[in-house]
């Protein structure tokens, strides 16, 4: 009999049906893979085994008693710990504040120093490291992780569960990481990880479930299948391999940035005189660990974020003192940015309104000062037959949307505009891997065009599909440069990492 | 101008400011409690003055100023839920919802005070708290006589602001308080419940504000008279920024305020041929040059003004 068995597991949010009766039976002191597409209802499953969705149906039992999950607490009570995707830690406070919140009495007075000890202990038996009287905005994202990892295991779980644990981390994190779970498992601690990289499942899992479109549509040992197999049932098909056939040469120099330096919001420095230039017809990819100075890069390129020194020109000409809109309409610079709900789309508007947020001024969206709304209309109905934006209408609330086809209103909104130069920031952050090929595809076109592109992401694998030249980002320096075919991810790791071997790009 | 020099002046002229402080700093720690759980309350304003009719009507009815306050602070907390039930129940803007309750309990004191005190009790003066000399500390030079020679709700003041910050930094609530303020997510899966954490500091918010009035009626003015409340739950909301979320921070910028309104009496009465309008600006000038100065340097609880839904996705 297994330890912890979901039966029948629905969730209805309204008439959308994200879970359609799931079982799941896992072993204690096993690893469960559950893998899938964004959307397949991974997560949903996850946050209802943690008490944070109540099912529509169905019931849990843990060692053959059924539980009833009204709370995180209630799962907590039971010996379930879950480390979210993204991690959820109340920034301002300190480690060891995070660590011990909620687990005693409200009128109890913090002993930090007796916790902070057993922090200690604790996190040097699971080779955590990490010092418990820092506040949690100054670490880095591994350690954050490290302290949701520790925040669970001090309340003493059982069963952790993790939601794509690997996104956050760069390559060598990802090593240690894999290792750290092994030695969680090995002292008896039952594991669920949730995950769409096929890797990690053949790495770390004993078994795997691969859920779609909200069912299961397969349970297996990893020892008895193959990554080949498991992508054709986690995708319902045959995954195609990008033709990434270059139809022109690169040309000239189109986008040169300068020994940029800007600080960050928190007033500690973002990018230290960091250089690139990008060609027309070339796509650059920046990898690197989430927040070396990416998203400051972009926002620099873009207008967004004003310079402390430095220099940007697109084709020989200075754009430093151009405004964002100046930039668009003079430089022809695009942008598609890393947060696509807060900077790339008006989410309560509808998809026809993202789709001309950047020509809604001039004709023949706007005629004499006036919006035109069957033109409007007839562009937004052609972008999204051509882009394949699936909604029901132009007039749906874009908030609706999946992310993947929010990212291709943004994408389609910003090739439209015929760019020279094209910002793209993390462009595939919380896709499946259609949009992923679809996203790719349609930059590649955009190259072959004659476009400057310059695509930063964390996902090597991603960079490696589409870049032509890879420059690495550490600490708002480029730390190095390669070509596609000399990338491996322990030499890119080392990279990431600080450990600075090529010149700058 | 040589009168404010000399160290009688400077010793009254301070204890001026303490007792004008006073309800301000009542509300500042009520804003800093509310604001550190993720909840503005823009409504101190109009707690203020709830706690102000319900000290006037609890006194009169029973002739104890400590049953005027009880009865205030009832009054307090019943705001304080309302906001509550508002905004966290029912998701309106914080603001709009506080500012809703400011209007209410305009409206509402005035119409009970016109209505019920007059007819009920015929007076509407009564008695209050008087200054309560605490021996030894009281003979300290200058700040003795400012400090030590109050009225007991002055007094109930300092301990609590201590006591407030001793909760909120040194124990498991205090903790709880500032996670649901920070990140509710996080703090919601840590185990906490956020909405409960968000209803007992409004409770408690609205019960320091109404204490702020019990202050206005029962120690100074003596009498529940309409929109006594004059912009200082307003204040106390600069207050809370100035002393950077902190429960002594905020009460030590209320004394600042203080010093501002102690001030601007003073020298109404030593210039009389300048219009008094002048002077009355000062507190609300200086709160607002303060808010332009300090508001971006310092940081606001991350969650405050957002409503938290669970299932949101």
């Amino acid at each position: 009999m297994s330890f912890l068995i979901l039966d029948g597991i629905s969730k209805k949010f309204g008439d959308f049906s994200a879970l359609d009766h799931v079982d799941l039976s896992v072993e204690r002191g096993t690893v469960r893979a559950l893998l899938g597409e964004n959307g397949a209802g991974k997560t949903t499953l996850m946050n209802v085994l943690y008490g944070l969705y109540r099912p529509t149906s169905g019931s849990i039992y843990i060692g053959q008693k059924p539980i009833h999950l009204r709370s995180p607490s209630d799962a907590i009570a039971h010996g379930i710990g879950m480390i979210h995707q993204h991690v959820q830690l109340a920034e301002a406070l300190t480690v060891a504040e995070n660590i011990v919140l909620g687990i005693d009495r409200s009128t109890s007075l913090i002993d930090l120093r007796r916790h902070a000890r057993k922090i200690a202990v604790m996190s040097e038996s699971y080779g955590l490291e990490i010092d418990p009287a820092t506040e949690v905005w100054k670490l880095p994202m591994g350690m954050r992780q490290r302290v949701e990892i520790l925040k669970v295991l001090y309340r003493g779980a059982d069963i952790l569960v993790l939601d794509e644990p690997t996104s956050v981390l760069a390559p060598n994190e990802i090593d240690m990481f894999l290792h750290r779970m092994r030695i969680l498992r090995d002292s008896g601690k039952t594991i669920l990880f949730v995950t769409h990289k096929l890797d990690e499942v053949m790495a770390l899992a004993d078994d795997v479930t691969v859920m779609r479109q909200g069912r299961v549509v397969a349970n297996c040992r990893v020892a008895d299948t193959d990554p080949v197999r498991l992508s054709r049932l986690m995708v319902g098909r045959d995954v195609a391999p990008p033709a990434a056939v270059r139809t022109r040469e690169a040309g000239d120099v189109a986008l040169e940035c300068r020994d940029l330096r800007m600080r960050n919001d928190r007033g500690t420095t973002a990018l230290d005189g960091l250089s690139i230039s990008v060609r027309s017809g070339e796509i650059l990819g920046i990898a690197g660990v989430d927040g070396n100075g990416q998203r400051e890069l972009a926002e620099a390129i873009c207008g967004l974020k004003l310079l402390d020194a430095g220099r940007i020109s697109v084709r020989d000409i200075d754009v430093t003192g151009f405004t964002a809109e100046q930039r668009h309409r003079i430089a022809r610079i695009g942008f598609v940015p890393e947060d696509r709900h807060g900077t790339g789309l008006v989410l309560d508007n509808p998809i026809a309104a993202n789709l001309v947020l950047r020509s809604f001024r001039r004709p023949p969206i706007a005629r004499y000062g006036f919006l035109d709304h069957g033109q409007i209309a007839r562009t937004a109905a052609d972008l999204m037959n051509r882009y394949d934006i699936r909604a029901r209408s132009a007039a749906q609330s874009t908030r609706d949307l999946s992310g993947g086809n929010q990212q291709k209103i943004v994408l389609a909104r910003e090739i439209e505009a015929k760019p020279d130069v094209l910002v793209v920031a993390q462009a595939t952050k919380g896709l499946d891997i259609g949009a992923i090929e679809f996203v790719h595809s349609k930059l590649i076109e955009e190259r072959d065009r004659g476009t400057a592109i310059l695509y930063i992401s964390t996902e090597l694998e991603h960079i490696a599909e589409v870049a032509d030249r890879i420059a690495v980002i550490f600490r708002g320096r480029i730390t190095g440069e390669l070509l596609p075919r000399e990338l491996s991810a322990e030499r890119a790791g080392l990279l990431m990492s600080g450990a600075c071997t090529g010149e700058a790009a | 101008m040589d009168a404010l020099l000399d160290t009688g002046a400077i010793a009254l002229l301070l204890a001026a400011t303490v007792r004008l402080a006073v309800p301000v700093g009542f509300a500042a720690l009520g804003g800093v409690i509310a604001e550190r759980s993720g909840v503005y309350n823009v409504g101190l304003e109009g707690m203020i003055l709830l706690g102000a009719l319900g000290a006037a009507a609890g006194t009169l009815a029973t002739g104890s100023p400590i049953a005027g306050c009880v009865v205030g602070v009832a009054l307090g907390v019943a705001g304080g839920l309302l906001l509550g039930l508002l905004s966290i129940t029912f998701h309106v803007n914080q603001l709009v919802a506080g500012i809703a309750i400011n209007l209410l309990s305009a409206g509402l004191t005035a119409f009970l005070a016109r209505g019920l005190i007059a007819s009920l009790f015929g007076s509407s003066s009564v008695a209050g708290f008087s200054q309560v000399r605490l021996p030894g500390l009281a003979e300290l030079p200058v700040i003795g006589s400012a400090l030590f020679t109050q009225d007991p709700l002055a007094y109930a003041l300092m301990v609590l602001t201590v006591l407030v910050a001793f909760v909120v930094y040194r124990t498991h609530a205090g903790l709880r308080l500032r996670a649901a303020g920070e990140n509710p997510r996080a703090a919601d899966s840590a185990g906490v419940n956020v909405t409960q954490v968000r209803f007992t500091a409004l409770a408690m918010s609205g019960a320091f504000a109404a204490l702020g009035g019990c202050h206005l009626v029962l120690s100074q003015i003596y009498m529940f008279s309409e929109g006594m409340s004059a912009g200082k739950g307003f204040i106390a909301l600069a207050a809370v920024i100035l002393g950077r979320w902190h429960p002594v921070g905020a009460v030590a910028a209320a004394l600042f305020f203080g010093l501002c309104e102690a001030l601007q009496l003073r020298l109404q009465f030593s210039n009389p041929n300048v219009p008094y309008q002048i002077f009355l600006i000062l507190p609300y000038a200086a709160s607002l040059l303060v808010l332009v100065w300090f508001f971006g340097r310092s940081r606001q609880p991350a969650a405050a003004g957002q409503v938290y839904e669970r299932e949101s996705r």
